[in-house]
């Protein structure tokens, strides 16, 4: 493992001994203290928007890494149109923040379309449609990576346009934007925070709920820097392992 | 040697191709028979790649006309369809699919555009990678091989697609030395077996050995076309005999 157990390990001390150090009494953690019962229910509290915040997360990324395909084909197409679909699309929906986003599409959006949207529905897309901009841009650049020559190639075998990208152009250019889409996973797990304002049951809800009934935020929101950490941990053991998969065929 | 009385398969009438402003092509003719070898020599930017790009439409070309097996090539199904029955190519740069094993860059087109089953597609596979004496290498990816090898793999991949033409793009210029006549064999190989040959190279012994026709290319033009014999020997133009001097050993 690139990230390995050892590097875990570390990261996590080193984390761990400014807080836990700070145990004088400026610091309250009885609050989220485990081995009482008033403890461990605000602890479990806490995690239980752990579920949401990583369905939210993977919903939007699955959304978005289709889309953003769909989205970078036409800009690499010959046609001028549909160069400027991609380009009025990608400048548009990448251009408001995602916090103004999740609040345009859960306030306005259903008074615009007449539709009721839940709250979990309203942060998937507004994710899913600002990271789709973000990802159209990654495939674009990794797609005109591919050297001219592949696409001859699978011309002179009478691939065509279809075939060409699945088989020839897609595998490679998936290889090489990897590590920038799995910058955007993680970017992606943490902005999903931004829909506790419209009331997701999400972590960083849970734990703005837990400190208004406790009024400990110090506590509190470091316990929700830990949960970020370990979730993005994954995530980054998770890209590595995929990356390292994708690309051990090659190296054999 | 080949027979006079075979019909013409490529046809190539006045054509022109620009870039931009600078003419790489300038109202070429040729005329190809079926089983003909031609070998395309001149000096580099003088057409010869420009030339055979256009026989499958890698390029476009301007003014003229190109008529493949009876059919005037454009941008019509018609084109696309006899292009992909009747042509093969082998790049420079090989052009191999580095994600893909050995095997699966030869059965990629035939399962893929021709529809058949992946085992045939196999069979065909190992049957042409025998040809080009590499059946060993076939779970192999390319990075793997070494460069006649990989250009080898390129020619099996166009050989199973089973073209009646098959375009040669310097297909030695970015091998080391020893890697060049592995390569040249396989080809002359395949030029005894009575395939229509077009080949861009400087590999002037292997086109004495093979060519029916040279022709020489320069500044976009056709400046000599002749049987090697004469070829070597008397050559016509000052600029091909210059040529000649350049790149013979003497």
């Amino acid at each position: 493992m690139a990230l390995s157990w050892k590097s875990a390990r570390w990261i996590a001390f080193l984390t761990l001994v400014p807080i836990l150090s700070g145990c004088s009494d400026r610091w309250g953690w009885y609050v989220v203290n485990p081995t009482t019962p008033s403890g461990w229910t605000n602890l479990t509290f806490l995690m239980s928007g752990l579920w949401y915040t990583i369905l939210l997360s993977v919903t939007a990324i699955a959304i978005s890494v289709v889309l953003g395909l769909l989205i970078a084909l036409p800009g690499l197409s010959k046609n001028p149109f549909l160069r400027a679909f991609n380009r009025i699309y990608v400048e548009v929906v990448r251009a408001p923040p995602i916090l103004v986003l999740i609040l345009w599409v859960y306030y306005g959006l259903p008074q615009a379309a007449d539709i009721q949207i839940s709250v979990f529905w309203a942060g998937v897309v507004a994710l899913a449609l600002s990271d789709s901009a973000f990802e159209a841009e990654i495939y674009r650049a990794g797609i005109q990576s591919i050297d001219k020559g592949q696409y001859e190639a699978a011309q002179t075998i009478s691939l065509g346009y279809a075939d060409t990208m699945r088989y020839v152009i897609l595998p490679q250019a998936i290889r090489r934007i990897l590590p920038a889409m799995g910058n955007q996973f993680v970017y992606m797990l943490k902005m999903s925070s931004l829909v506790s304002v419209i009331g997701m049951q999400e972590l960083t809800r849970k734990a703005n709920e837990l400190v208004t009934a406790e009024y400990r935020p110090l506590e509190i929101y470091s316990i929700l820097v830990l949960e970020y950490l370990v979730l993005i941990l994954v995530v980054s053991a998770l890209v590595r392992w995929l990356e390292r998969r994708l690309t051990a065929d090659e190296a054999r | 040697m080949l027979r006079n009385e075979t019909a013409t398969i490529i046809s190539i009438r006045a054509v022109s191709k620009l870039f931009g402003t600078f003419k790489a092509l300038d109202e070429v003719s040729l005329n190809v028979r079926e089983g003909e070898r031609v070998v395309v020599c001149g000096p580099s930017g003088s057409g010869k790649s420009t030339l055979i790009r256009c026989v499958n439409r890698l390029e476009q070309h301007d003014v003229g006309e190109i008529v493949l097996d009876g059919v005037t090539l454009g941008n019509t199904r018609d084109s696309a369809k006899v292009i992909a029955d009747t042509v093969g190519m082998v790049f420079q740069q090989f052009n191999l699919f580095p994600h893909l094993t050995v095997l699966d860059n030869i059965t990629l087109g035939p399962v893929r555009s021709r529809g058949m089953s992946e085992a045939d597609a196999k069979a065909l596979a190992m049957h042409y990678l025998e040809r080009v004496k590499i059946p060993e290498q076939a779970g192999k990816y390319p990075r793997n091989l070494s460069g006649g090898q990989q250009q080898r793999v390129a020619i099996a991949r166009a050989l199973c697609m089973e073209p009646r033409v098959m375009l040669f793009d310097e297909p030695t210029s970015a091998l080391d030395p020893e890697m060049i006549n592995e390569v040249l064999d396989v080809m002359a190989e395949l030029a005894g077996s009575g395939m229509t040959m077009i080949c861009v190279t400087h590999e002037m012994g292997f086109a004495r050995r093979v060519a029916d026709t040279m022709v020489f290319m320069d500044k976009g033009k056709i400046v000599e076309t002749a049987p090697p014999d004469v070829f070597f020997t008397a050559p016509e133009s000052a600029r091909c005999q210059e040529f000649l001097q350049q790149i013979l050993p003497h």
